[in-house]
């Protein structure tokens, strides 16, 4: 029955679906360079990971994170903390609670925390930056005048140590996890509004908007069409990169103690910060956190530099 | 009356506290409907920045512009930039010399085909993408309907090329610039863009100003040929006159220095001596003066001026043109 016509029409779907695919755009491209990529495969299956984590850690962590289950056994043990056990994988912290658990559930918190900022950064940054370009590759005086006043702004911004200047919107705001998101993300909208500003002008000298203003399209149309989609590559490079730094940035906001205060939910930054008061008797309480930030932070920064390599014009084939 | 008419085109380049350097220093020339005319020149001679100019694509800052270019009754150089987006693109159009990086990466070329007929011609929607496909099968895109949805990387340098010039002359323009339109392809390619522009302006009675450095493109083209040298016309011709009696030196040199094939092997290439950097301003005398063979005194004394010393219409600023009573016996040690 299923035989030579059945595989000759399996055939001709196939090839069909080949050839629409021909029209492989840049981001389909970049898609195909980036599945090959060692670095981005291990990047991505980390965040995977993490995110995977996040999102089921609370209803796969075997304890309640908030409950203590010390039992006295710290005084039984002689100031000795309970290190990794059958029970509890990681051991417990400080006020005997579990520290796997603890792991599982603050994941949330920390990828919620890099996300957002991220996003703060992203889109602030990027709207000033778009505006920006933009009124300087319309041209005209005040095009040029407004573009200067934004870029100065943003010059000051990018002047200020980041931490400090994190430290400080934290200190006026108050200690919450909303103060750690906003103060994470304003460090990082210079860096947006700059890279995608930097990017539309290069842009914008390019043959490609000559040629179209030789064609008398208008100047609105080359700013939209033209040249932001073609400045965009770099900063969804560094929207992932951020990512890290968002995280890195939150957990030392935390660990300054400008983090989350609820201790209900806890967050690695936190855990960290807590963690240092008690490094001599339990150095593993502070391990599992930083190397929890670092992993997620390196699986960031790997796909964002194959991203980097797959979006790279001269690479383009 | 001549479609265009560029009546001593200058453009300076220069702003605030920087010495200006004058890329076109009064150029002169005319492009009738259905002509083709060349601006030939080595590079920095001014054939771009003249295009760009027509064109009304240079920076407004820091680049001064004079003289007059009359295009159908009016002065291109006077126009507002409202004005002139909307002639370009329709009744002026301009095929540029890289097509690759002269499309956009990211947008299929059927966008940016009917990016044009919208903007110009109010097409829309399918309309727009059927005239789209007709426009590509007419500059010789095989499978129109196919390429419009790909990607400017997807097409070969010719097809690239073709591409941009179905984008040209998408309005049916009057004038069509070409800047050295053919640079960046291989040879066979460029014979077949040749072709098509040719085809085109028979066609359709384009007027096509081609710039070019290639003499080849010049004698197979080209109606009319005006030399270009540091921002000056320094011969205007028809094709055939200069190439048969090329007066000026350094059009003689340029012609004097296409390789042979038919030279015995062995012979020494004949090129002109010298740079375009090796020149005196003209207000002091020819600018091609230091890398002349038959330069005297007389070529230090201000400008020289456009004169026909051989036949009427050809018009030549040397004061020892190259005469075939003049050879080069005659030049002083």
């Amino acid at each position: 029955m299923s035989t030579k016509t059945d595989k000759i029409d399996r055939l001709a779907e196939l090839t069909q679906a080949n050839e629409t695919t021909t029209g492989a755009s840049l981001w389909r491209e970049a898609f195909r360079r980036l599945k090959n990529s060692k670095m981005a495969v291990i990047g991505a299956a980390v965040i995977a990971l993490f995110v995977v984590v996040a999102i089921v850690g609370p209803w796969l962590a075997p304890h309640t994170p908030t409950a203590q289950t010390w039992r006295g056994e710290v005084f039984a043990n002689q100031g000795k903390f309970v290190g990794a056990r059958g029970e509890n994988w990681f051991g417990l912290d400080h006020l005997g609670r579990d520290m796997f658990s603890r792991m599982l559930v603050g994941a949330r918190q920390t990828l919620l925390v890099g996300v957002v900022s991220m996003l703060i950064g992203l889109v602030v940054g990027a709207l000033i930056g778009m505006l920006s370009g933009a009124a300087a590759t319309l041209g005209g005086r005040t095009g040029r005048r407004v573009d200067t006043v934004v870029m100065r702004f943003i010059d000051i911004l990018l002047s200020l140590p980041s931490l400090l200047l994190a430290v400080s919107i934290a200190a006026v705001m108050g200690q919450s996890l909303t103060t750690v998101m906003i103060a994470v993300g304003v460090v990082q909208i210079p860096v947006f509004a700059r890279l995608l500003r930097g990017s539309m002008l290069s842009q914008g000298g390019s043959d490609y908007v000559l040629a179209a203003k030789a064609l008398g399209v208008r100047r609105k149309r080359i700013v939209l069409t033209q040249i932001l989609p073609n400045s965009l590559s770099p900063v969804i490079v560094q929207a992932t990169l951020s990512l890290a730094t968002a995280i890195i940035e939150a957990a030392a906001l935390s660990y300054l103690g400008l983090g989350n205060p609820d201790p209900a939910v806890p967050e690695w930054g936190v855990m960290l910060a807590q963690a240092q008061r008690f490094f001599d008797n339990a150095p593993m309480m502070a391990v599992y956190p930083a190397v929890g930030i670092i992993v997620t932070a390196l699986g960031f920064t790997l796909l964002g530099e194959a991203m980097r390599e797959a979006l790279d014009p001269k690479l383009r084939g | 009356m001549p479609l265009l008419s560029v009546d001593e085109l200058t453009v300076t380049f220069g702003g605030r506290g920087r010495t200006p350097s004058t890329a076109v220093d009064g150029v002169s020339f005319t492009v009738d409907q259905g002509q083709v005319v060349g601006l030939v020149g080595e590079s920095g001679c001014g054939k771009s920045v003249t295009s760009l100019a027509l064109m009304g694509l240079l920076p407004r800052k820091g680049v001064t512009i004079g003289g007059r270019a009359v295009f159908d009754g009016e002065d291109l150089l006077a126009m507002g930039p409202k004005k002139l987006r909307d002639m370009r693109g329709s009744k002026l159009a301009m095929i540029f010399q890289d097509p690759l990086s002269s499309l956009n990466p990211v947008i299929p070329i059927g966008v940016q085909v009917t990016e044009i007929l919208e903007r110009h011609r109010g097409l829309k929607g399918e309309a727009a993408r059927k005239e789209a496909a007709h426009l590509l099968d007419r500059v010789g895109i095989p499978d129109p309907r196919r390429r419009l949805k790909e990607y400017p990387h997807q097409l070969s340098g010719g097809m690239r090329q073709r591409a941009l010039i179905a984008m040209a002359v998408a309005c049916a323009p009057r004038l069509l610039i070409a800047d050295e339109p053919t640079t960046a392809l291989d040879v066979t390619i460029q014979a077949q863009i040749l072709e098509l522009l040719k085809e085109l302006v028979d066609q359709e009675g384009t007027a096509l100003l081609m710039i070019t450095h290639d003499l080849g493109v010049v004698a197979g083209l080209c109606d009319q040929v005006n030399v270009l040298y540091a921002g000056k016309a320094v011969e205007t011709a028809g094709r055939r006159e200069l190439f048969a009696h090329p007066t000026h030196p350094y059009a003689h040199g340029l012609l004097g220095s296409i390789p042979r094939l038919d030279a015995p092997r062995g012979e020494p290439l004949n090129p002109i001596r010298g740079s375009i950097n090796d020149k005196i301003a003209w207000a002091d005398g020819c600018a091609f003066a230091p890398r002349c063979d038959f330069y005297t005194m007389e070529c230090l004394t201000g400008t020289p001026q456009l004169t026909e010393p051989r036949t009427e219409g050809h018009r030549v600023r040397c004061v020892n043109p190259v005469l075939p009573e003049a050879p080069a016996e005659e030049v002083p040690a």
